[in-house]
């Protein structure tokens, strides 16, 4: 498997990482950078790892081996050129926060006590289209619109890099496109590097330019041409996969799933996940 | 002239003057930190830091000390422990809080019982289980005002992040806040305002000062900063108005006063009730 | 130690620790340990009452902590649960306390009931305290089944058109019976340590529903028995020998079942 080529100025690197979890190696030998302005893909099945790595980048999550570097400089420095949207996201409704107020709450940078920079709150909102919704609670928002809050939330501190859990799970049809073009637009005008992990590549071929894929502790990187492939998604599954190209846009699909019996088992948390 | 409130009386005496300032001090800090108990759903733990820190007091009054320091001392005492044993996994919270409550509790039972039998501090019970507002050393005002003072100044200053971290304690780490220290902090500040409260209105009561102006509270507010105006003035009015009663009910009932805990926690209820009631008229209206 | 007086605290103790113990079990499940500590406190002005207006105190408990799990229910409906609790357990004993500044033996009265008074219990009040706790556990072992399949899988219970609110209402229905009659024992305040402490320390110790429920009745005899023989002989209160033995056995169960 081909690495990523090596950019100039790698916006977040990872080198050898390793994390052990409760006595189980969770990740290991981990390696992969990304460059300014890319979209990135984090690819894996339940438990593999996806929310791990990423808050290893955080530096939430402790690691044992290798390293990881955010703009040429550990992570703990650079909290605030990073923006995170965690997995589960679900607001109390006695939160006395309305989303203006989430987003407020995003700014890194000055101390707690000073006013907020409005226009940078602003900003986050008009990018997500939360306006209509600002001065609501976000506790009583439903759940596609608490996520784009905390989307906003993690604009706020104008990252460089943003780091997305899953952000596609609790979105419907529309929802999901809307926010892969946002992320789209993020990182081709803004140029900001975005990293979101998801189960199904598909939604967000349009926009990716990269693929990192988890399976059994360890990644598999390349771009978009390099990695969905039958033949590379074949291994990498290990059970037989389509790669369809349907007007310029393409679609991985299991491979005669109706006539084989054993239905590959991805595909069934797949349905879990959407019915 | 004639006085039906008697008010002129009421506001003279000097016991009713500790107790209204006492009173207010632990009102506004129960109130304000009683915000974070109620979002992060720690009605339990905040109940057991008050019957903690009673353990606390009896010892103090065995010992012959002030009891303000018994009250804070374990009070704080057992916010350490909390800190360090179960904020991590919250379906051990539930269970350690109940067994650590019932030690303190049997803790209290026993110098309690020592209190009455060695000292012949009878009311001892009554003291540290319903407090004994009117019967407050003025000396204890100061170290009153200093605390709270303190108190409500950090809650000032960090209400914003304690909110975040409130709200989901991963947001608060991705924006570089320290959370464990913070959830610490507040630990510290809900073990000063159980400590207050249960030696003001009784380490029982405390628990409906804590929980019920925050969550009425938290029904109305519009604005962060709202919520906590709003609970301390729920908080207030409970606590001033619940003792203003409580004396009148010396001249209602010939001589025999009711406790100032049974007026206080009446006030907080029908308070939360109309809270309720305003919220969901608010909801229908639009 | 085991003269007639005593006697009747041995039975009482014992009755009451095979009821605390095996709903105990449930409590844990469920983590129910608040509700376990507001009920019997919700009794309380039932004792305060009944010693105001002189009758016996069983019916003041059992009606007012039956009166409390309905409080519980309605103001559970108007927010949040654990407010709910902590806004029951104030309310409660603040009326508790009014009745008992009607009454005229305020501290004596105040202390007897929120720490129990071992030697009050008169063979008269023995044959009730049976009763209740033979109804308790019948009642527990006609619904163990579904109460455990309730209390831990939920959502697979409704799917079995067990309805949680109506499992809740028998839960807590339980809960107040017990209080009720655990009260003049060990006290309001540490009826729950008899509910919590056996029940979780078993469940660290055993997976098997039945076996870790016989052994949290079990573990509740044992910490009521040993915590009065030691009250008996230090002459000091029952209940610190039950809430500081309760944290140990927790404890010691805890470092047992991880080596
Ligand atoms: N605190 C922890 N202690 C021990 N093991 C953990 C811990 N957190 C996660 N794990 C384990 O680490 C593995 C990876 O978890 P992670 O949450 O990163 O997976 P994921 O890829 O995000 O899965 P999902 O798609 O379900 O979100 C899992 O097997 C999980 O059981
Ligand atoms: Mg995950």
């Amino acid at each position: 498997m081909p690495a990523f080529s090596v950019s100039t100025d790698p916006v977040l690197e990872v080198s050898n990482l390793g994390v052990r979890l409760g006595g189980r190696q969770v990740l290991q030998d981990i390696s992969f950078t990304l460059k300014k302005g890319s979209v990135s893909a984090l690819i894996g099945e339940n438990g593999a790892g996806k929310t791990t790595l990423l808050r290893s980048i955080l530096g939430i999550q402790t690691w044992q081996k290798g390293s990881i570097r955010v703009l040429g400089k550990t992570a703990r420095g650079q909290l605030s050129q990073i923006g995170y949207v965690p997995q589960k996201i679900a607001f109390d409704p006695y939160l006395p926060l309305r989303t203006r107020d989430l987003v407020a709450l995003g700014q890194t940078g000055r101390h707690w006590w000073q006013r907020s920079d409005t226009a940078a709150v602003a900003e986050a909102l008009a990018a997500v289209q939360a306006e209509s919704f600002a001065e609501q609670r976000v506790g009583m928002l439903s759940g596609g619109q608490q996520q784009r809050a905390v989307i906003a939330h993690a604009l706020a501190r104008r990252p460089r890099l943003l780091l997305l859990d899953e952000p596609l799970a609790n979105l419907d049809f529309a929802s999901a496109s809307r926010l892969v073009e946002l992320l789209g637009v993020l990182a081709r005008k803004q140029g900001i590097s975005v990293l979101v992990t998801a189960h199904d590549m598909n939604p967000l071929l349009p926009i990716l330019d990269h693929l990192v894929y988890l399976v059994g502790g360890r990644a598999a990187a390349g771009n978009v041409a390099e990695v969905v492939r039958s033949d590379v998604l074949n291994r990498l599954y290990g059970y037989p996969v389509e790669v369809l190209q349907h007007r310029g846009r393409l679609l991985v699909l299991p491979e005669n799933p109706q006539q084989g019996l054993e239905i590959p088992c991805h595909v069934h948390e797949h349905l879990d996940q959407h019915d | 002239m004639t006085d039906p409130l008697h008010l002129a009386s009421f506001l003279h005496n000097s016991a009713v003057q500790t107790a209204l300032w006492i009173g207010a001090l632990a009102a506004i800090l129960n109130g304000s930190i009683g915000i974070f108990t109620v979002l992060r759903q720690h009605s339990f733990a905040g109940h057991a830091l008050g019957d903690g820190s009673s353990a606390g007091g009896a010892v103090a009054i065995f010992l012959g000390s002030a009891a303000l320091w018994g009250f804070l001392g374990m009070a704080w005492l057992a916010a350490l422990a909390m800190g360090a044993l179960g904020l991590r996994r919250a379906r051990e919270r539930d269970l350690a809080t109940g067994v650590v409550l019932g030690a303190t509790l049997g803790i209290s039972a026993l110098f309690l019982y020592l209190d009455v039998s060695s000292t012949q501090a009878s009311g001892a019970t009554v003291e540290v289980m319903f407090g004994s507002i009117f019967a407050l050393d003025p000396q204890l005002l100061w170290p009153t005002i200093l605390l709270v003072g303190v108190a409500i100044a950090l809650i000032v200053l960090l209400y914003r992040p304690l909110l975040l971290i409130a709200a989901n304690p991963d947001l608060g780490r991705a924006a570089g806040l320290p959370v464990r220290r913070l959830e610490l902090l507040y630990l510290l500040l809900l073990g000063t305002a159980a400590a207050l409260s249960a030696l003001s209105i009784g380490v029982i009561l405390a628990t409906a000062l804590l929980l019920g102006p925050a969550a009425s509270a938290l029904r109305l507010a519009r604005r962060p900063w709202q919520s906590f105006l709003y609970a301390q003035g729920i908080a207030l009015t409970a606590v001033l108005g619940g003792i203003y009663l409580a004396f009148m009910s010396y001249y209602w009932s010939d001589g025999a006063s009711w406790p100032v805990s049974f007026f206080v926690v009446l006030l907080i209820l029908l308070l939360y009730l109309a809270s309720a009631a305003l919220a969901s008229r608010r909801r229908t209206k639009r | 130690m085991f003269s007639s007086f005593l006697l009747h605290t041995w039975i009482a103790a014992t009755l009451l620790a095979i009821a605390a113990g095996s709903l105990g079990y449930f409590v844990v499940l469920r983590r129910s340990a608040f509700a376990a500590h507001a009920l019997p406190l919700a009794a309380f002005p039932g004792g305060a009452l009944a010693s105001l207006l002189g009758f016996a105190p069983l019916w003041g408990l059992g009606g007012f902590a039956i009166i409390g799990v309905l409080f519980l229910r309605i103001f559970s409906l108007l927010g949040r649960r654990d407010v709910a609790m902590g806004l029951l357990l104030s309310s409660f004993l603040a009326l508790g306390g009014l009745f008992l500044s009607l009454g005229r033996e305020y501290a004596a009265r105040v202390y007897g009931l929120l720490f129990g008074e071992v030697l009050g219990i008169s063979s008269a009040s023995l044959l009730p305290l049976a009763l209740l706790v033979s109804v308790v556990l019948l009642l527990l072992l006609w619904q163990f089944p579904i109460l455990l399949l309730e209390s831990t899988q939920p959502e697979l219970a409704n799917a079995h058109a067990i309805s949680s609110a109506r499992i809740e209402w028998f839960f807590l229905l339980l809960l107040a019976l017990v209080s009720a009659a655990a009260v003049p024992v060990v006290g309001t305040l540490l009826v729950f340590t008899l509910l919590v402490s056996p029940a979780a320390a078993a469940q660290r110790l055993s997976r098997r529903p039945y076996h870790a429920w016989a052994l949290a009745i079990l573990f509740a005899e044992l910490l009521s028995w040993s915590s009065i023989a030691l009250s008996y002989w230090s002459n000091w209160p029952l209940s610190f020998f039950v809430g500081v033995q309760g944290a140990l056995l927790f404890l010691f169960s805890r470092i047992f079942a991880r080596s």
